[in-house]
């Protein structure tokens, strides 16, 4: 599949050494966008792989597959693959392809840093996933880490402190990128206020890595000390405090859930007027929400931890703060739906997903709403209400987003249109099967089931039956998926350079596939005034 | 409150599935269970009200929200002959949109806020009980009388949940819902609860009280409850705490005050026999 990806028709220049040392010294854009997409597919169904195995131990009262402490691995390593593994590198192979072609540029700002970025992230994971054959198995104190349970974990632990700041490191390399190619390589004429919403998007996101992620490598450095070096950071028995870990952790983790967000902002702000035939209603008001979210996002992150205990006073404004979120996000959803208003709407796959995205993911800020308030919360906590919640606006939201992008720049990128009866089909069995497996965890959450349990009381069997039969067909649909991807990839209808007749944008500009070296001379500033949105 | 109450009321006879759940008062035996419990405690009363405020708003924006959308859908579509148009922006409907949720937050606010100061004033407790999460058991201290007891899963279920065990979960009573000792408390008295934990984090949930709250070592968190009705009620650890996580439930069993005062009795002469024993 790699090598069928050779998109390098079109250029003359190029001297890149051919074979696999192609791809492990290539600078190029397109390349390492590739491989960081390719990458990050593979991990979806490593991690997906474990969410299978959870279901399969979920489908009935009683253990019948796992043991425990397995189970546990599974859920902290899901989460780790799919927040680390799947999303984060989607987005910077989305930002690798995309953003030079938006912009006018002919490549990344910085190739060889971008290069380095990259291929940490196999290491990163190797080390990570090695912990699953080691003794004492894979780390199973959640993704959250939360000492003093973490610091039980056994040989896995160094392994995944390690895996942890390597890829911090490489997310912080690729968000570096990102900006100093945005700042310093537009075309003439290609003002920040012109600039496409996915290229705002990542700004902002860019900005939240840098200033979110030393964080979350000082806390794990510190667990790190507090485990092998004698400190007593997070241990009251040395003076340290355990909860402080958690602000620490939740500083970073509330900013890292838009940084898994916000570029599917960026996304569906590029798909939805393309199908509509209308421009992006209310672009200013688009770019200014998305900053506001991000300044919430580093002010609310105790509404993580609402149970620890925090004064009235804390509670309060991390309620008011919260639940304040609702109104530039409410903004956006309310923006999509006017750019939709007296548009002329066709319904192909990327448009499917992107309304898709629109409706669960706004269902999962409803219920986002609700967390936000702390008196209830003190119910909803740890329960699988907030499970419903969070993979209503990861998986209907970041991963709808994904899907949705891959089909509408597929395209462009292989020269070739995928099968568009596939991709529909792709698309109900994925909505269906998605709204079954996570719709009654809601129920389950309301009625009492703690999240990160093995086993549950019978009165909870007869929702977790049917989240787990959703969930094995929304993960079977997902094959159709690569199935579609390699197909076209392979070859299929010839796409034109618009591709879309709605589409706007400099990456349309260009030829399909897109060659090889973006734009070796600025694109007319004339197209750029125009309109790009 | 009298608004509230009615939007509360409509919202029930116009979502009949949800009336079903909140029909159903025992938690411990409700099948298909869609609802928050409405708890025994008046704090947990006011929780399920605004649980259902927030829902009836949310429910009220996404019709809202979501009939726009698949109106354009149907309305606005090529295949139908529509044009679009170039329009793009509006600054008063822009502005609308971003005031009115405003308010709806701040209606919001102000409940929550007075439910939330009620929850954290725990002055006026008439008894204190002291919980203490292990690794994967329960400590209770009932610090006025000096009561002190362990409770962990009951023998039951603790051997139907092994693998392999050939034992039916449905065939166990209670089913990881059932310790070898039950929290007896007494009814209608406020109660301060003091967690705290021994080795990792864990959170004691009772959800017919209302709230959950995070046994922490090294920290000892205050709540409390006032428990309206006599009965048993059923709860878990709601924190990541180790393989056994799952298996740590919670039972306490709400009984008359007189009734309690002789299960104090009792305790404390067992216990006593017990100290005396050990010297």
């Amino acid at each position: 599949m790699a090598d069928s990806m050779n998109l390098d028709s079109g250029h003359h220049e190029h001297h890149a050494p051919s074979g696999w040392t192609r791809w492990l010294t290539t600078t190029n854009h397109k390349d390492i966008g590739s491989m960081y997409l390719i990458f990050s597919l593979i991990m979806f169904f490593i991690g997906g792989a474990m969410a299978m195995i959870i279901r399969l131990e979920l489908f009935q009262p009683g253990l019948q597959f796992v043991d425990p402490q397995f189970y546990n691995s599974m859920v902290t390593m899901h989460a780790l693959i799919m927040i680390f593994g799947v999303v984060m590198p989607a987005w910077t192979g989305f930002a690798n392809w995309l953003i030079p072609m938006m912009i006018g540029a002919p490549d990344m700002a910085l190739p060889r840093l971008n290069n380095w970025s990259f291929w940490i992230l196999p290491f990163a994971f190797s080390l990570l996933l090695l912990t699953l054959f080691i003794p004492g198995g894979a780390p199973a104190g959640g993704w959250t880490m939360y000492p003093p349970l973490v610091l039980q974990t056994g040989a896995a632990f160094p392994f995944l402190i390690f895996a942890v700041h390597f890829l911090g490191a490489s997310s912080i390399g690729g968000a570096i990128n990102v900006l100093a190619t945005v700042f310093n390589m537009r075309a003439p004429g290609m003002t920040l206020l012109k600039l496409p919403l996915f290229v705002w998007t990542w700004i902002i996101t860019g900005f939240l890595l840098i200033a979110s992620l030393p964080v979350l490598a000082g806390a794990v450095t510190m667990l790190l000390t507090d485990k092998y070096f004698g400190t007593s950071f997070f241990s009251a028995a040395g003076g340290g405090d355990p909860v402080m870990f958690q602000h620490i952790f939740w500083f970073f983790g509330h900013p890292e859930v838009y940084i898994l967000i916000l570029p599917a902002f960026g996304v569906v702000s590029a798909i939805i007027p393309t199908f509509a035939r209308k421009p992006l209603f209310g672009y200013q008001s688009m770019v200014y929400a998305v900053a506001a979210i991000a300044f919430l996002s580093f002010i609310v992150w105790a509404h993580h931890m609402f149970t620890v205990g925090m004064p009235l006073a804390g509670e309060l404004f991390f309620m008011y703060t919260t639940i304040l979120i609702a109104v530039p996000t409410g903004v956006k959803v309310f923006n999509w739906v006017a750019t939709m208003w007296k548009g002329a709407m066709t319904f192909e796959t990327p448009m499917l997903f992107a309304l898709g995205f629109v409706i669960l993911f706004t269902i999962g800020g409803f219920s986002g709403l609700m967390l936000g308030v702390t008196p209830v919360d003190f119910q909803y906590h740890d329960t699988y209400f907030v499970v419903a919640h969070f993979h209503y606006v990861l998986v209907t939201g970041a991963i709808y987003s994904l899907i949705a992008a891959t089909y509408f720049w597929l395209p462009k990128w292989t020269g070739h249109m995928y099968n568009e009866t596939l991709g529909k089909w792709h698309f109900w069995l994925s909505t269906i099967s998605v709204n079954v497996l996570f719709f009654p965890q809601h129920f389950l959450g309301l009625a009492g089931m703690p999240r990160r349990i093995p086993d549950y009381s019978v009165q909870f069997a007869e929702f977790n039956m049917i989240s787990s039969i959703g969930g094995w067909v929304y993960g079977l649909s997902q094959l159709l998926f690569v199935y579609i991807i390699i197909k076209c990839v392979r070859g299929g209808k010839k796409a034109s350079d618009r591709v879309w007749d709605g589409a706007h944008g400099l990456e349309w500009t260009l030829a399909s596939p897109a060659p090889y070296h973006s734009f070796d001379t600025p694109p007319d500033p004339s197209t750029i005034e125009g309109g790009v949105r | 409150m009298t608004l509230i109450k009615k939007l509360i009321t409509t919202y029930i006879i116009t979502a009949p599935l949800l009336a079903l759940a909140s029909e159903v008062e025992n938690v411990n035996d409700n099948k298909w269970g869609l609802n928050l419990s409405k708890g025994v405690t008046p704090f947990s009363q006011d929780i399920y009200d605004l649980h259902m405020i927030v829902l009836f708003i949310v429910t009220i924006i996404g019709v809202g929200v979501f009939g726009a959308m698949f109106y354009a859908m149907y309305a606005f579509r090529k295949s139908k002959g529509a044009q679009a148009e170039a329009w793009h922006e509006n600054h008063v409907v822009e502005a609308i949109w971003t005031v009115i949720p405003l308010f709806i937050l701040v209606g919001i606010a102000v409940p929550a806020t007075e439910a939330l100061i009620k929850m954290e004033d725990v002055s006026g407790s008439e008894m204190t009980v002291k919980v203490t999460g292990y690794q994967w058991m329960w400590q209770y201290d009932y610090v006025d009388s000096g009561v002190s007891m362990y409770s962990k899963i009951a023998e039951s279920s603790n051997f139907a949940r092994q693998r392999g065990s050939g034992v039916d979960p449905s065939s166990v009573e209670n089913y990881l819902l059932d310790v070898d000792q039950m929290v007896v408390l007494p009814v209608d008295t406020k109660i301060r609860f003091l967690t705290t934990a021994a080795d990792v984090i864990h959170a004691w949930w009772v959800p017919a009280l209302g709230w959950k709250r995070d046994a922490i070592p090294g920290f000892i968190n205050e709540s409390w409850a006032k428990i309206e009705k006599t009965g048993i009620y059923r709860g878990q650890c709601a924190e990541l705490c180790g393989k056994d996580h799952g298996f740590m439930p919670i039972v306490i069993k709400v009984v008359e005050k007189n009734e309690f005062n002789r299960w104090v009795a009792l305790q404390l002469e067992n216990t006593d026999t017990r100290e005396f024993a050990k010297n």
